[in-house]
This record gives structure tokens, C-alpha cells and sequence, in this order.
């Protein structure tokens, strides 16, 4: 009988929080490459193509920051409510309805040409996901509802109201019957910050974000309470934190976080809403937030780790008929790992043979 | 109204039972105090495993079976993150959740959009031919009847074996069960590993009788609402059962909707179950006696063993 043993260390072993990132990937790599040749591939080409050959290019970079950009400003909000033990696992959904508050003012004021028409979307953007985070929170202080079951199962609903929309009072006229709506007027979109690039203005939003989060968490009196309600729920109650205002707070954040990431593809790569606006981006931001230690410079190192994942994962679909699935089992992997590595801060652990 | 109402009873019968399956095996983990996010990940591996194996022409009960092993087997990625290794057991289950999609849409990518012949139901000369109960009770497949078997028996030992005991004493206070002398860890072990058999036999069902056919996402958040239930059912097996019967009612009801020349847009009857799901949540828990009543008292609490 083969027995593992936790001890606890004396001492938390601060490298290893930095270093249980890496070795979650090391491990990710070495346990995928089975399953590679099983597939008949070569592990190490292909390999090589889901994580190197994405960046070999100018073009591939700007993808790269593209495709971070929303997972790194979705995750900054998860983790102010993880940090809370708020379990908001909707993002997707307030993403979802981000996108569409802000579409449905691009198509309606789109042609006028206003130059504030993009600084508006954002707002509806970010507040349509504060609204549909509303819900959850709402429920989870005035009925004690469970936010994970809340938020999840408005994840469905929201893809269900999109489905609506571009299939019916948003569908583009002269669109051929196809489900999606019109394509944005260019006043209503971030422009290319280089010709021939997707990369677009909208990445400045997630740096401000990024700072501003840092702010927040690591300098401000309620992001100290967030942590620690979160860490040590009974002491905050003793402090006087109410409970309430902090499950409020980390939804609104993470609701227009999401809602704001929403916008910015709608308003940037798609430039038009279809019944499918996101490739799992409010998931995989959740892996986002635990790379990044629930530390908002973590989760930019933990977006751009996600970001590289989807680029892999196209590219071996690309040039070896990979199913793309491929890189969401590296995602459930890394956080597997992740989470085995982490054990490892706090504990010493022992193989034990009885 | 016969003819209206045979196959709606029958289709409620039918969509209820992934979330028995699922729910059942779920019940089962919490009571010793485990909370397993994992549902949906490990149905989606059963779903694909009973289809591939099916789809190669192995018989459905092999298939199921194969599903239910596939579960656990999945399950044990969650139990040795969550129980050996101690870590926060809403992430551990995330993963497998995240894990499972991935894996199943994997495997599942080169059966295209084929399907199975669905397993066959069960025909008894006089019964079946019952008006109305007939073809409801007496002419399901043989995996419903299954799920209710599981059910009654879940009931029985929990609340009738000593074992049963056992597993609700872990669930409510693993320090002293420890100290009497039951191996804590390795019983969550199994309990974990039956919810994980249960839910890859839910999936089986969705992937060989629902919809004979592999979809990617197939269970469509079937997962969730089967950890929705549990609460519901304030951990019970007997309310668990009549909570998926009020679910696979909701979910049948959206197709008969238009029948009955209900004008909505089809996805707001799509939308139906989650709703729901979200509306029978505030029902039971805004009386917050009632789940601190039942809820297992180390539920979701990493347990590290003293020596």
C-alpha cells in the first residue's frame, strides 16, 4: 500500500509560489507528450509548433498580446472576488452581455460618427456585466444563494440570449439570413495599432486595468479587507468587515471586468456579434487567475501562458488536424499540476510504503 | 390528452435520469464530506466513452459499464488533488471539469457527427400495454430502471447499513471518525470514485439513449444542475429523485411548449432549466436552517490527518 503524506513545513517556501507555475507547465509538457504519440505525432515538432512557432512572427506576437489582452483584464476581476473566497465561475456569461450592451450601441448610433461612442460602449460594456453579476449577488447575500450554481447556470442563459439576439432583433438585415448582426461602423471599434496587425488600442485598457488592480489589492484598505475575509472569513466578522459588501464589491468587479472584455472583442477582432463571441475565455480566465497567484502582475504572466495555449492549440489544428480540444486539456492539465505544485508551499510530501 | 400526456411523463422519466445518475453518485461524495465540482467533466468522459465503444460495436452494456469505469477513473484525478494532497476542493473540481471537456472533445473529434442505434426499451406483454402507465412505467430502458435501483439503494445504505453510517459520521466530523478508527481518506476515496462512476454513467445514458450520437458539450450543464439537485434535495435521496423528475419535466416541458401554442422564442424555453435551477436554489436556501440542518458539516474542507 502506497501512501502519500503531508507534513507542513515549518516555514512557507516562498520560491515555490513563483515556481509551481513552471513546474506545472514542465509537467503539463511532459505528460501531453504521451498522448502525442499515441496520436502518431512527434512530441518534440509538435511541441515546438504549439508553443514556439506562434511567436516566431511579428504578426503572431500581436496575437499573442491580442488574445491575452481579455483573459488577463477577465482574470484581474476573478481574482479581487478569489481573494474574497467569492467563487464567481459566470464570467463567461457577463462577458457574453458586455459584448452585447455595447453592440447594441454601435448598431444604433454606429453611421452618426461620435467620438464618444467607443468610450460609451465601454461603459455599457462594463456595466452590462455588472448587471448580469448583479444576479448572482443579489441572491448570494439576500437568499444565501451558492454563487458558483447561480453564476454557472447564467453562463447558458446569457449564450442563450445571444443566440436570440443575432437570430432575431439584432440580425443583420442584409445579412443573408446569417446569425449575426451588422458589422460595426469603424468609429465603433479600436483601431489597429499596426497595419496589418489585430492588435488594437483596447490592450491599453488592460494595462490601466493591471494597474489599477495592483492599486486596489495591494495599496487600498478594502482590497486588505477583501483578502482578508477571504484568508480568515471569522476574524474579518470579528474586525466588522460586512460580509455583504464584499460579495457585492468582488462581483461588480469581476462583472465589469468580464463585461468590459466583452466589449473590447466585440469591438476589436470580431467587429460584429455571432452566436459564438468567445473561445472560453471566462474558464480559462479562471487558470489565469491561479497562474497569477491571485496577484494582478501574476495574472499578466498567467494571461500571456493562456494566450500562448489558444495560439498553440490553433496551430497544431492548423497544420496537424489536431482537434482544438487539445488545448483545453493542456488548460485542465496546468491547473491540475498547478494546484499538486502548490501543495508543496506549505507541505512536504512523503511517498510512503506501508 | 392520453396522447399528450404518455409521452410527456415518458420524456420526463427519460431526461430525469442523467441527473439521478449524476446526482446520486454526487449525494453520495458530499455525505462524507467531499464536494466534487467535477460533475460535468466526468459525464462528458462517460458520454464519449460509452459512445466510442458503442460506436465500435461493443453492446451498450459493456459500453455503460466502460463508462462508469471511465468516471471513476476520472474522479481520482480529483480525489488525489483534493484528499491526498489536501488542496481547495472548488479548484480541484474546476480542473477536472476543465480537464474532462477538453479530453472528451479529444477523443471525441474523429466520431464526427455518427450515431448509434439508442438502447433498446423493455417491452413486457401485459404490462406495457397498460393505458398510460404502460408505456411510462413498464416499456423504459433498461437504464432508467437502473437509476432507480441505484436510488433505493443509495437510500438503504445510507440510512440503513452501517457503512451507510460510516460514510454520513466522515462527513460530519472526519476528526472523530478518524480517532475511532475508520480510515477517513480512503473511504472519501471511494466515495468520490462512485460519484465519479455515477456521473460517467449519466453521461453514458445522454450518449447512448437521449441522443444516441457524440456532440461536443453534450451534457450541456447537466452537471451543475445534478450539484443544483443535491442542495435541493437537502442531501436526501428520496427528494433527489422527485427534483429530477421536476427537471426532466422542466426539460421536456420546453418541447411540448409549442404544442401547446405557447409563442416564445425557442431559446427562452431552452433557457427553462437553468432558470430553474436558479429559481428551486432560492427556494431552499433562503430558509438558511434547512441547509445547516443537512448540509454535511465538513462539506468542501481539506482534511489532513494528524498522526
Amino acid at each position: 500500500m502506497i501512501r502519500i503524506q503531508l507534513e507542513p513545513r515549518a516555514e512557507p517556501v516562498r520560491f515555490m509560489r513563483l515556481g509551481a507555475p513552471i513546474l506545472a507547465l514542465v509537467l503539463t509538457v511532459i505528460v501531453s507528450a504521451p498522448f502525442l504519440l499515441a496520436l502518431g505525432l512527434n512530441p518534440i515538432s509538435t511541441l515546438r509548433i504549439f508553443f514556439i512557432e506562434p511567436l516566431s512572427s511579428p504578426n503572431g506576437i500581436s496575437e499573442w498580446l491580442l488574445k491575452a489582452s481579455p483573459l488577463i483584464l477577465i482574470a484581474l476581476g476573478l481574482t479581487v472576488g478569489f481573494r474574497a473566497s467569492v467563487w464567481n465561475i459566470g464570467a463567461e456569461g457577463m462577458y457574453t452581455i458586455g459584448a452585447i450592451c455595447a453592440a447594441w450601441l454601435a448598431l444604433h448610433f454606429g453611421s452618426a460618427g461620435h467620438v464618444w461612442l467607443l468610450p460609451a460602449m465601454m461603459l455599457f460594456g462594463a456595466l452590462g456585466g455588472m448587471a448580469w453579476a448583479a444576479i448572482p449577488a443579489f441572491l448570494k447575500t439576500k437568499a444565501n444563494t451558492n454563487e458558483i450554481l447561480v453564476s454557472l447556470m447564467l453562463n447558458y442563459v446569457a449564450a442563450l440570449i445571444l443566440s436570440y439576439l443575432v437570430n432575431g432583433p439584432m440580425q443583420d438585415p442584409d445579412g443573408q439570413n446569417y446569425p449575426q448582426t451588422a458589422s460595426f461602423d469603424p468609429t465603433a471599434m479600436f483601431s489597429p495599432l499596426f497595419d496589418g496587425m489585430r492588435l488594437n488600442g483596447s490592450i491599453f485598457i488592460t494595462i490601466a486595468a493591471v494597474a489599477a488592480t495592483w492599486l486596489f489589492l495591494e495599496r487600498s484598505f478594502i482590497g486588505y479587507k477583501l483578502t482578508v475575509s477571504g484568508a480568515a472569513p471569522t476574524a474579518a466578522g470579528y474586525a466588522g468587515f460586512r460580509q455583504s459588501r464584499l460579495i457585492w464589491l468582488s462581483l461588480m468587479v469581476s462583472g465589469a471586468s468580464a463585461g468590459l472584455a466583452g466589449m473590447m472583442e466585440a469591438a476589436g477582432p470580431l467587429g460584429q456579434l455571432t452566436p459564438v463571441i468567445s473561445p472560453g475565455y471566462g474558464f480559462a480566465a479562471i487558470i489565469v487567475a491561479f497562474v497569477g497567484r491571485l496577484s494582478p502582475i501574476g495574472v499578466v504572466f498567467g494571461g500571456l501562458l493562456l494566450s500562448l495555449l489558444y495560439l498553440g492549440g490553433e496551430a497544431v489544428q492548423m497544420s496537424l488536424n489536431v482537434p482544438a480540444s487539445l488545448a483545453r486539456s493542456f488548460q485542465g492539465m496546468l491547473l491540475f499540476f498547478l494546484l499538486a505544485a502548490d501543495v508543496l508551499i506549505l507541505h512536504r510530501v512523503r511517498i510512503v510504503r506501508r | 390528452m392520453e396522447h399528450l400526456l404518455v409521452p410527456l411523463l415518458n420524456g420526463t422519466l427519460v431526461a430525469a435520469t442523467p441527473l439521478i445518475y449524476a446526482a446520486m453518485g454526487e449525494l453520495v461524495a458530499e455525505r462524507s464530506g467531499v464536494l466534487n465540482l467535477g460533475v460535468e467533466g466526468m459525464m462528458l468522459i462517460g458520454a464519449v466513452t460509452a459512445f466510442g465503444l458503442s460506436f465500435a460495436g461493443y453492446p451498450a452494456f459493456v459500453a455503460a459499464v466502460a463508462a462508469a469505469g471511465a468516471g471513476a477513473a476520472a474522479s481520482l484525478f480529483f480525489a488525489i488533488l483534493a484528499l491526498s494532497l489536501a488542496t481547495n476542493q472548488y479548484a480541484a473540481g474546476l480542473a477536472l471539469t476543465i480537464l474532462g471537456s477538453g479530453l472528451s472533445g479529444f477523443i471525441g473529434h474523429r466520431f464526427g457527427s455518427n450515431s448509434v442505434p439508442p438502447i433498446a426499451r423493455i417491452h413486457l406483454a401485459f404490462l406495457s400495454d397498460l393505458p398510460v402507465i404502460g408505456p411510462v412505467l413498464f416499456a423504459q430502458d433498461p437504464m432508467v430502471y437502473f437509476a432507480w435501483l441505484i436510488a433505493a439503494a443509495v437510500s438503504w445504505f445510507l440510512f440503513r447499513t452501517k457503512a451507510g453510517l460510516v460514510v454520513r459520521i466522515i462527513g460530519e466530523a472526519p476528526g472523530t471518525a478518524l480517532a475511532i478508527g475508520y480510515p477517513v481518506l480512503r473511504i472519501r476515496y471511494l466515495t468520490t470514485m462512485f460519484g465519479g462512476a455515477m456521473a460517467g454513467l449519466g453521461g453514458a445514458y445522454l450518449s447512448l439513449a437521449y441522443t444516441p450520437l457524440w456532440v461536443e458539450e453534450m451534457t450541456a450543464g447537466r452537471g451543475w444542475i445534478a450539484l443544483a439537485l443535491v442542495v435541493f434535495a437537502a442531501w436526501r435521496p428520496g427528494r433527489l429523485v422527485l427534483g429530477a423528475w421536476l427537471f426532466g419535466g422542466v426539460s421536456v416541458l420546453q418541447l411540448f411548449a409549442q404544442g401547446f401554442g405557447v409563442r416564445l422564442p425557442s431559446e427562452a424555453l431552452s433557457s427553462l432549466p437553468y432558470l430553474a435551477t436558479i429559481v428551486v436554489l432560492v427556494a431552499i436556501s433562503r430558509n438558511p436552517r434547512t441547509l445547516r440542518l443537512n448540509a454535511p458539516l465538513s462539506l468542501a474542507q481539506p482534511f489532513v490527518p494528524e498522526r
